[in-house]
């Protein structure tokens, strides 16, 4: 019982890691292209850390496997979301960031 | 377990509030559009946290619509405002 | 421990401010799109709000409500204002003095009266809890919305309608966006719009026992046919008579019958004997769950299908 809540502690502590890496990111990156990698890939990282941490202390296989679902349900959407948003900038001229 | 769990929603609420600045500064609507996406993220994981916290199951179906409507709206915005005959530096 | 009760305030404290400040920017942008993903983000903190209140009910329709649907729809519709005129403008300074001085008693009065609630006043909580098992549903929401307040819902229905109706008077489709959706979106769309279904499925059965419901799943159901038309999915003209127009009324219609059909044997309106109850509200929350979502998804539409407007 304490094993898994020590491990818990654990990935929630890494996964806020991954929130906050992801948020520094949007608000600092030089252009919308990194800002979309900082967004979807450091949160929904962090989101599933964050979810495995909870799934740990879940009553049954069927909150487990919900709390799976959502986590995979984000990582589809943003992926192909980002993808999207990424094509359009690209096509409406914003240049990528030149160092 | 329930004090570490508001902690860190309340640490997600934070990080959230601080993404409001995006909104407001951002050159092109796609950044704008990027926050609203980073608050739907973080509010499907706050929402999944205060469901342990105060043992609430309805609230993991919350946070499941959160996710599913998050990928409307921005689906919404690149087919739709974004598209539609808008230059890109009429945003500043 | 102090920490106990320490957190929920410093987080709901945060959440209040959060949601004042973003009201008031989205009020006062000037830049419309910037106003739209502000409303946006702040129905995402009302629906976290709801959360804090315990009305997870009430969340999940704001969240798919109030910050989905209703952020897909202000985005289309500023595609289409920017496409025909400037939309920057600032309001005007006696304007905005007089509307100050219309809204800040109010505010006032409201703040106090919240204020000076009497502190543990459980109101009508009681009675509904002695009174649940006759209602045949275990979610008490539920059963005030679908049993003890049945009329109120019929009437909401109805006014869904009504509005439908008032965009359907506005004439015909406009004319489609041609933008082709590439292989990601067709993916996308693949894999959301049965997996929307079938929550929506979830939420309608779920809702007799746990939060849940026939708005929350309609909601969900409107959702996907926005996916569908942003796609760039046509209704073809043979649905959009008869078979769209049945659907449309069979929410109204399946709660009205239901409402009647008990007269006969001597009870009122909307009345149900207790053995039949519960299988009678999922009947209506299934037509209800239809109507909703095709209701929804047909105001998304922004005009009669079958017709084509001239600009």
């Amino acid at each position: 019982m304490l094993i898994s809540e020590i491990l818990t502690s654990l990935l929630l502590a890494a996964g806020a890691f991954f929130f906050f890496a992801g948020t520094v990111g949007l608000l600092r990156f030089p252009d919308v292209y990194t800002r979309l990698h900082a967004l979807t890939k450091a949160d929904n990282v962090g989101l599933g850390l964050m979810i495995l941490g909870l799934a740990l202390q879940a009553d049954s296989w069927a909150a487990a496997g919900k709390l799976l679902l959502i986590w995979l349900l984000v990582l589809l959407a943003s992926a192909s979301v980002a993808h999207l948003i990424a094509k359009a900038a690209h096509q409406k001229g914003i240049e990528p960031w030149q160092r | 377990m329930v004090i570490l769990y508001q902690t860190v929603a309340l640490f997600l609420l934070l990080t959230l509030v601080a993404g409001l600045w995006r909104i407001l500064r951002g050159p092109t609507s796609a950044d704008r559009m990027l926050a609203a996406q980073l608050f739907g993220t973080t509010a499907v994981a706050c929402v999944l946290l205060l469901a342990q916290a105060f043992d609430c199951p309805a609230l993991r179906d919350v946070a499941l619509i959160f996710a599913l409507l998050a990928a409307v709206t921005a689906i919404a915005f690149v087919r739709r405002a974004w598209t539609a005959g808008e230059q890109n530096n009429a945003d500043k | 421990m102090a920490a106990m009760t320490l957190l929920p305030l410093l987080f709901d404290t945060l959440l209040g401010l959060s949601l004042i400040w973003l009201a008031w920017r989205a009020l006062t942008s000037t830049d419309l799109f910037q106003a739209i993903v502000l409303f946006i983000a702040f129905g995402l903190l009302m629906a976290l709000t709801w959360v804090r209140l315990d009305a997870p009910d009430v969340a999940m329709a704001e969240a798919a409500i109030g910050a989905g649907l209703t952020g897909a729809l202000l985005l289309a519709t500023l595609a289409r204002l920017k496409a025909n005129n400037k939309t920057k403008s600032a309001p005007e300074k006696k304007f905005s003095l007089l509307l100050t001085l219309i809204i800040l008693p109010v505010v006032t009065g409201l703040v106090y009266v919240v204020l000076t609630l009497p502190q543990n006043t459980p109101g009508l909580a009681i009675l509904v809890a002695e009174n649940l098992k006759t209602t045949g549903v275990t979610n008490p929401v539920t059963a005030v919305l679908l049993n003890y307040r049945g009329y109120d819902t019929l009437l909401e229905l109805a006014v869904l309608l009504v509005a439908l109706l008032g965009v359907w008077s506005f004439g015909g489709v406009p004319k489609p966006h041609e933008a082709y959706s590439g292989p990601v979106l067709n993916m996308l769309l693949r894999l959301l719009i049965p997996l929307l279904i079938m929550v929506a499925g979830y939420l309608l059965w779920v809702g007799a026992n746990a939060p849940g419901g026939a708005f929350q799943a309609g909601s969900v159901l409107g959702a996907a046919g926005v996916l569908l038309l942003l796609a760039g999915w046509q209704l073809s003209t043979r649905f959009a008579e008869l078979p769209l127009r049945i659907i449309l009324v069979s929410g109204v219609v399946m709660f009205t019958m239901a409402g009647i059909v008990f007269i006969v044997s001597g009870r009122q309106f909307l009345e149900y004997p207790p053995s039949f109850a519960g299988a009678f509200i999922l009947l209506i929350e299934a037509a209800a769950t239809l109507s909703i979502g095709i209701t929804l998804a047909a105001l998304f539409l922004g005009g009669r299908p079958g017709l084509r407007r001239h600009k």
